[in-house]
């Protein structure tokens, strides 16, 4: 009390300026007073504008969907109909839906084996430096350009390529040839086939899996890892029992982002790909060149749907913790 | 009693990661070399030859010019609402309990978890049923609705991690709820909202899908691109955009990794 009595004699003059008075004044009380006012008046301008902007075009998309267009004159009959609906469930649209949810699967089983070993990686050996170094190699091409990662894809698969050369050079050309030859995933060249499509896929949306992963493998505790080498545990029976267990949410955490991002994309077929359909570019194509925002509209209740259902599932699997 | 704690990781897993890391940054590097190639019409390697020729080409174009002026004005609009409705959003979460808290969460996350074409026919199908022809307002209207989300994540975060009674003291010394915001809240979330910021800025500056429905005629830089990409008119030109715009998004994330470094988690997995 003694050493402090000095100081307030002093007098030392508050760092700001008291409060003013005047309308600034009042605003602060009232702000004071009432925090719910000053909530309130904090969440209107973004919920005004996510409501307005986002919410009410969602809307208006799923109303369209419930139109139809008369197929003679090409236009829209604003009427309720499920007619539209009912035109996503023929032969060729379905077999989009089906092309398009084996390719988003096969995109997220690899990406999730290609970045487990990354992720473990960074999690468990990387320390100091490295682990710095580990996160920006993530960081740099998750952000980097969504079309300079896919143009780079078809500099490399184009036919004149880097990839043929490679290949030819370790005396691999006819496994490429004999690949390109099966139905289904070959084509005239890689740029130009459904694995060329699956390679520029797994590869845009990779670090998407990485990061939630190791955020798993991060709270494992590692003595789990070394108890179950010690019960005399093979590393494969500890993967198998432990840490993929454990690091289940995590790869369910980044299969939403893989899934939904490539159930929506239709960019990288157009570019990378056949001239099959994908769920994105019939959209695309519907509401474009078509004209038929009703159909399109449906065709975007799909995603909608699946993503709906795989959330609901993933929620149940704990993965938003991971995230 | 202690297990030996192994340091060194298996070597097969070593293999793995380095593959895996050398998937992710090889096909980066090679637009860094094709940049340089003298080859016009085919994507033929290796490269017969070398130049700088296509540099000086690409300066001189006009069209270059007018999509990366668009996508900086875009983008710097974009990312200045982002910025203010994210930072509200994320006080008005971290400051109070309420009804509903949840799902501002959810809501603010939406527009990036949809695949981003819903997004894009949405927000093209509201314009037509509005009659808003399209315009630059109309690409800022989608940038900045998904560009909220990164600012709030990041503003999220660094409010967790202020403390409360900081506010309550600056309160307490006499300051009004201006002062307190400018001489207390705002220099504890700065670095926070520059981080945000800039990812914002890289993520509608980098923005394709939304913008392919509400641009009209207009073209950015991702639209040019996406344009030379199905109809290619100049390869080697394409080639050297594409490598500038590597090196344009990667200086915002660099600076904002070290802006948020420091316990913060950068929004990364929120993209």
């Amino acid at each position: 009390m003694n050493r402090l009595a000095p100081v307030a004699a002093q007098g030392h003059a508050p760092v700001m300026a008291p409060s003013s008075g005047g309308l600034r004044g009042a605003l602060s009380d009232l702000f004071w007073r009432r925090p719910r006012f000053l909530l309130v008046l904090m969440l209107a301008p973004p919920l005004l504008w996510l409501g307005i902007v986002y919410i009410g075009s969602l809307f208006a998309l799923l109303l369209q969907s419930f139109f139809s267009i008369d197929e003679f004159s090409g236009l829209i009959n604003r009427q309720f109909t499920l007619k539209t609906y009912g035109d996503l469930l023929q032969a060729a649209n379905v077999d989009i839906i089906v092309r398009t949810v084996v390719m988003a699967a096969l995109v997220t089983l690899a990406s999730a084996i290609i970045a487990f070993p990354i992720a473990y990686y960074a999690a468990r050996y990387a320390r100091g430096r490295w682990k710095a170094l580990f996160y920006l190699a993530v960081m740099l091409p998750l952000w980097s350009s969504y079309l300079v990662k896919v143009y780079a894809w078809k500099l490399i698969l184009a036919k004149e390529g880097i990839l043929t050369w490679l290949l030819g050079k370790l005396h691999l050309g006819w496994l490429l040839d004999a690949w390109l030859a099966l139905p289904y995933v070959g084509g005239s060249s890689l740029s130009v086939s459904a694995t060329g499509t699956f390679i520029a896929f797994v590869y845009v949306w990779l670090p998407f899996m990485i990061l939630p992963i190791q955020a798993a493998l991060e709270r494992v505790p590692a003595n789990l890892v070394e108890a179950s080498s010690d019960l005399g545990a093979s590393p494969g029976q500890t993967f198998r029992n432990i840490l993929l267990p454990l690091a289940l949410p995590g790869v369910v955490a980044g299969s939403i982002f893989t899934f939904s991002l490539t159930l929506g994309d239709y960019i990288i077929p157009q570019i990378i790909g056949t001239s099959r359909l994908f769920i994105g570019m019939a959209v695309y194509a519907q509401q474009g060149t078509a004209g038929n925002i009703p159909l399109a509209a449906a065709f975007t209740v799909v995603p909608i749907v699946i993503m709906g259902f795989y959330l609901w599932g993933a929620k149940r699997l704990g993965a938003f913790d991971a995230l | 009693m202690r297990s030996d704690r192994s340091q060194t990781a298996p070597l097969a897993l070593k293999i793995a990661a380095g593959c895996g890391l050398a998937f992710l940054h090889l096909p980066i590097l090679l637009i860094f070399v094709y940049a340089f190639t003298t080859e016009e019409k085919t994507f033929q390697w290796p490269l017969p030859g070398l130049t700088l020729q296509w540099f000086g080409i690409t300066w001189n174009r006009p069209d270059v010019w007018q999509a990366l002026s668009l996508s900086v004005r875009v983008a710097a609009i974009s990312t200045v609402i982002a910025l203010v409705l994210g930072t509200l959003c994320a006080a008005a979460v971290s400051r109070s309990r309420f009804f509903g808290r949840e799902t501002i969460s959810l809501l603010v996350i939406l527009p990036i978890a949809l695949p981003g074409i819903i997004t894009g026919i949405a927000l093209r199908s509201a314009f037509s049923l509005a009659e808003i022809p399209f315009s630059f307002w109309t690409i800022v209207l989608g940038h900045a609705t998904f560009c909220v989300v990164v600012v709030y994540n990041n503003a999220v975060a660094r409010f967790r991690r202020t403390s409360a009674s900081l506010i309550e003291a600056s309160y307490d010394l006499g300051a009004d709820g201006f002062q307190t915001f400018r001489y207390c809240v705002l220099p504890n979330i700065a670095t926070a909202l520059l981080a945000g910021g800039m990812l914002a800025f890289a993520l509608s500056f980098d923005e394709v899908i939304v913008t392919t429905f509400t641009a009209g005629q207009q073209q950015t830089v991702p639209i040019w691109m996406l344009e030379e990409l199905i109809r290619p008119r100049q390869r080697p030109v394409t080639n050297v955009v594409a490598m500038v715009v590597v090196l344009v998004t990667f200086l915002p994330i660099l600076l904002a990794y070290y802006l948020t470094r420091d316990g913060d988690q950068i929004a990364g997995t929120g993209k």
